[in-house]
């Protein structure tokens, strides 16, 4: 913990330090709201897919899409392939629909539960989403769908956006409200039977989100949902479609974190985002779900599948995302490049401490002609932890003039962690370039000392470095969320010097 | 002020620093010369808390308190500085973030406020234009780019900004080209006051012609084995250290 002037009194100091620093980083989040809930019963088999579509009035036609995905995933396996040791599962012992018993939909926020908005409070929600949560006149326009659980409680600004011909909706209001759109698009980036549990998802899919931006319109503000998981051992499927129309432009944010459990739980979440030509989304992630303690008990198993297709000539999409928690983080967000000229950009900060397992990465699959890709990844592994990136470029045979460029530095703190570049390439056309880049370092001796002679408390030092390891990507954030996502960096890496 | 009693020190198991004794009170400046090897940048570095220099005997204070018992930013917020003979790079932290988010976390630790983001600027822009450094290159990252006389302009700007009480400069000299060594000098005689010390760590006798020291020691082989006045540097200059050889 401090400066060496002699072992004996390094030895000395030790365990209060270490008990300081225990102390610091038990998880500040980990706390349960005491909201009234309805939970689907335990287990799952056809009769939970049915409950689950009629709890929410779905129509036959979705039913049978949850029950095709349903038989699929009971034909499939989980995948082995990832650089993760996963205790087994029982997918049998758990609820897959908890909705807190609140009217489904809210005619003004003050209809909010009390207990919610103070759980956003804890949650440490930025001033200026507090204030739209409030509904504060003048506050800066960022509406936020708040998912609790299962269900979306809150929409605001939905009139805004409507003027703006921008449908912003909880995926259950818009399989009610524009049955033909979801029904379009539903599963047509990520397919049901894609993966194990983007097929389980497919079956269970509790609320998520819904977007449409039209044709020419640039949406007139960012979109924003929080996730939280709150009840004990209740899987959460959020699912989240986002279309943008040619010429249209979004951002979105989505930010997690998760109360205490004992209990690992389950999240396996589907995003799928298309974007037509001359079309630009911008998906930015801060993920803080509850990572485990530091004995490695507990924690969120976090299985997502997010990919958007960039179905038009000159559409970008941009991934960013910070990760923090999770005790098994497993995650690829993608871009397939079809249209000519796509661009897609996957910016990443993942963090590992204590137990926690991270295999993350993206995949560019170009397809079409003049597509580029960019991918800067940035690993930060700390304690006993495990952080893998894994990347693929495939640049297919049409592909004519496609490039990439990677890049994945990745930063250790202490000698009992590990850092994994695993980068798979194929290019069947001759003339794209893929160009990768990998470094690892370590923190150094010389620029924790530097920082700390000048005042900066270890940890502060530790945090300061991480936060310009890992500025390329945190710039890409919007400004209120960079802020969130570095405060975020420095937290999760206490307690991971010592 | 600074109090140093018998300090013996070692690094993997070397002696290094062998019943090192100094006093410097305020209003001085002390110079530490000697040949390399003798336990000079050992001598700043434990002071600073730099770990890995294993305190085997002896003391050391800082007005009356004890500093090998508290860690590097503990000293620092006890007014103690250290300017490197080699400062080291930070990228994507810029210099300015690194200094203000420093000046604070002393000011925190002293139960001072934080100071303002135009105070800051303020004094910013005053000392870099004292020390001829660029404010675009203080918003680069810290020391990422710079030449070797820019790390050591940049040093001198931080202890500027940062007012210490006892500012312990190692080689502050080496590498630089005469005017940038005037710039530096002038710097650290600006800094100097009544209430405030300097320890100058050199090996070479040009820096105290721009930096009169109030006291001279020569440093051989873990010992201070002689101590004078400025005329003890000039000597140095002539005879070397063969002297003091061992």
């Amino acid at each position: 913990m401090s400066a060496g002037s002699s072992a004996a009194a390094r030895e000395g100091r030790n365990p209060e330090a270490a008990a300081a620093v225990e102390a610091l980083s038990s998880y500040r989040w980990g706390f349960t709201s005491a909201i009234e809930q309805e939970l689907a019963p335990r287990g799952l088999t056809e009769e939970t897919v049915r409950y689950i579509s009629a709890r929410k009035g779905e129509p036959e036609w979705m039913l049978e899409w949850r029950l095709k995905a349903f038989r699929i995933w009971q034909t499939m396996a989980e995948p082995q392939w990832a650089k993760l040791s996963i205790p087994p599962i029982d997918y049998q012992d758990a609820h897959y629909y908890a909705a807190p018993r609140v009217k489904p939909s809210l005619k003004s926020l003050d209809e909010l539960d009390p207990e919610i908005r103070r759980t956003y409070e804890k949650l440490g929600i930025p001033l200026e989403e507090q204030k739209v949560l409030a509904g504060v006149e003048g506050a800066r326009r960022v509406a936020v769908d708040a998912v609790f659980d299962s269900v979306s409680v809150a929409t605001t600004f939905r009139e805004e956006l409507r003027k703006a011909g921008v449908i912003f909706l909880s995926i259950s209001e818009a399989i009610r409200e524009h049955p033909e759109l979801v029904r379009r698009h539903l599963g047509s980036v990520v397919p049901v039977r894609d993966n194990f549990f983007a097929c389980l998802n497919s079956a269970v899919f509790s609320d998520g989100t819904f977007v449409l931006v039209p044709k020419g319109v640039r949406c007139p503000m960012e979109l924003s949902t929080y996730f939280r998981i709150n009840a004990e051992n209740t899987g959460q499927f959020e699912r989240t479609l986002i279309i943008a129309e040619e010429g249209a432009y979004v951002s979105y944010l989505e930010g997690c974190t998760a109360p205490m459990r004992d209990e690992n739980q389950l999240h396996a979440a589907v995003v799928e985002l298309i974007a037509e030509a001359d079309a630009e989304i911008k998906y930015s992630t801060v993920q803080n779900w509850y990572p485990g303690n530091s004995e490695g008990k507990g924690g969120i198993y976090n299985f997502v599948t997010k990919r958007a297709l960039c179905r038009g000539a000159r559409s970008k999409v941009s991934w960013t995302q910070v990760e923090t928690g999770s005790a098994i983080t497993w995650k690829y967000p993608s871009c397939i490049l079809q249209g000519e000229e796509s661009v897609g950009e996957f910016y990443s900060v993942a963090v590992t401490n204590n137990f926690q397992q991270a295999d993350t990465g993206t995949k560019m699959i170009h397809l079409g002609a003049r597509t580029r890709s960019r991918i800067i990844s940035k690993g930060i592994s700390a304690g006993r932890s495990n952080n893998s990136y894994r990347g693929l470029v495939r640049m297919g045979p049409s592909a004519t003039g496609a490039r990439n460029f990677t890049q994945c530095d990745s930063l250790l703190i202490g000698d009992r962690c590990g850092a994994h570049t695993i980068p798979y390439i194929e290019v069947k056309n001759p003339s794209a370039q893929v160009e990768h880049e990998a470094t690892t370092s370590r923190i150094s001796e010389d620029q924790k000392f530097y920082a700390m002679s000048r005042g900066l408390p270890e940890e502060d030092a530790i945090a300061l470095i991480v936060n310009g390891f890992c500025r390329e990507v945190l710039q890409t954030l919007p400004m209120e969320f960079a802020v969130e996502a570095q405060k975020l960096l420095g937290i999760s890496l206490e307690g991971s010097v010592g | 002020m600074l109090e140093i009693a018998s300090l013996h020190v070692t690094v993997d198991g070397r002696e290094i620093l062998r019943g090192l004794t100094l006093s410097v009170l305020p209003g001085e400046v002390h110079a530490i010369m000697g040949p390399n090897g003798a336990g000079k940048s050992t001598l700043a570095h434990v002071l600073a808390g730099r770990e890995g220099y294993d305190v085997t005997e002896g003391t050391a204070r800082l007005d009356g308190a004890d500093l090998l018992a508290m860690s590097p930013d503990a000293r620092a917020a006890a007014g103690l500085f250290l300017g490197l003979q080699y400062p080291v790079e930070i990228p994507g932290v810029s210099n300015l973030l690194f200094l203000r988010t420093a000046l604070n976390a002393q000011r925190r630790a002293r139960g001072e406020p934080e100071i303002s983001g135009a105070d800051f600027m303020a004094r910013v822009r005053a000392e870099a234009r004292a020390l001829g450094l660029d404010l675009e290159m203080l918003k680069r990252g810290v020391n990422v780019g710079f030449s070797g006389g820019e790390k050591k302009r940049n040093e001198a700007f931080q202890l500027a900004m940062l007012q210490p009480r006892l500012a312990i400069l190692d080689e502050s000299d080496s590498g630089l080209d005469i005017d940038a060594l005037k710039v530096v000098a002038a710097a650290i005689n600006r800094f100097m006051s009544p209430d405030r010390a300097v320890l100058l760590i050199t090996h070479y006798q040009r820096l105290l012609d721009h930096v009169r020291p109030t006291h001279v020691h020569v440093l051989v082989d873990g010992r201070i084995v002689e101590s004078g006045g400025p005329e003890l540097a000039l000597r140095l200059e002539q005879e070397g250290y063969e002297r003091h050889a061992a």
